[in-house]
């Protein structure tokens, strides 16, 4: 089992203060990924990571268009995130604000994200880009992530994506 | 978040660019204050003044050999940054992990659809 995730662990930097690049290999074509990424009913499926339940999957997939997600976590805390698109091509590229809900004045210091989907083989390297307006965004952003550190919830999830093979 | 003051706190101490430019000059090895003031292109005081707040978090270590002092990096102390966006990343592998269970389906009902078959 621990063979088949290390392979494929998100690998997180940040290349300048204001920035956080997350990339990942998935065993799949970049259509398949980019629909995963971008339809409602799937991404209420993976986003919320077991976290909690997905309350809200809103996606208005073209330029100026909307998308919110709501979690509520397992202590019935609501999260949410909400943006818009700046840019689609489809099975390619998306770039999108994306707003923290839980801090003040959420879509003055939301921050964009340029999603890059590269085919090699029939496998696609998912890239996000994530920019905020200053680094203390970029540091509150990475310091959600703290929170967390379910073991449990991980062993979990490999049964899951084991038995559905 | 509040954070402690730059003296205190390595993640605070290395926000500065210049304070990362000198502890990347430093992966290299131990150097002098004098190769630094030649990397970076600062004046003396200005590359002193962020060695001490290196030296302050721990960031960097210091030692003497004959007239001249010697700077190293201590990775030890830079730790917390590293696990910091460990801890980041793991919450996304998680959710990548979700997202794989989803693209199996996907394929296989890709792969279902380009046979012609129904399974129902």
């Amino acid at each position: 089992m621990e063979a088949m995730t290390s392979s494929r662990k998100a690998v997180v930097t940040l290349p300048t203060d204001e920035q956080i690049l997350i990339t990942r290999e998935f065993d799949a074509p970049k259509d398949l990924v980019y629909k995963a990424w971008t339809t409602p009913e799937l991404v209420q499926r993976w986003w919320t990571a077991r976290r909690g339940a997905m309350k809200i999957a809103e996606i208005d997939l073209r330029v100026g268009g909307k998308w919110r997600y709501v979690m509520e976590t397992e202590d019935g805390m609501e999260v949410g995130f909400h943006g818009e698109y700046r840019e689609i091509v489809t099975n390619e590229r998306i770039v999108s604000t994306e707003a923290y809900e839980g801090i003040p004045d959420p879509d003055a210091n939301a921050a964009l994200n340029t999603l890059t989907f590269t085919e090699a083989d029939g496998r696609t390297t998912l890239s996000i880009l994530v920019e905020h307006p200053n680094q203390e965004g970029r540091d509150m952003h990475i310091n959600s992530g703290m929170e967390d550190g379910l073991q449990d919830a991980l062993d979990l999830l490999e049964q899951v994506a084991v038995s559905l093979r | 978040m509040a954070r402690a003051a730059t003296t205190t706190d390595a993640f605070n101490a290395v926000a500065e660019p210049r304070r990362r430019q000198i502890l990347d000059a430093l992966a290299d090895g131990e150097r002098p204050v004098n190769e630094l003031v030649a990397l970076l292109g600062l004046a003396q005081p200005q590359v002193s003044k962020h060695l001490r707040v290196l030296l302050k978090v721990g960031a960097v270590e210091v030692r003497r050999e004959g007239r001249q002092r010697l700077y190293r990096l201590n990775g030890q102390a830079l730790k917390p940054i590293h696990d910091w966006v460990k801890s980041y990343e793991r919450s996304w592998s998680e959710r990548f992990e979700e997202m794989d269970v989803v693209l199996a389906e996907l394929k296989q009902q890709q792969e279902d659809e380009g046979d012609g078959s129904d399974d129902e």
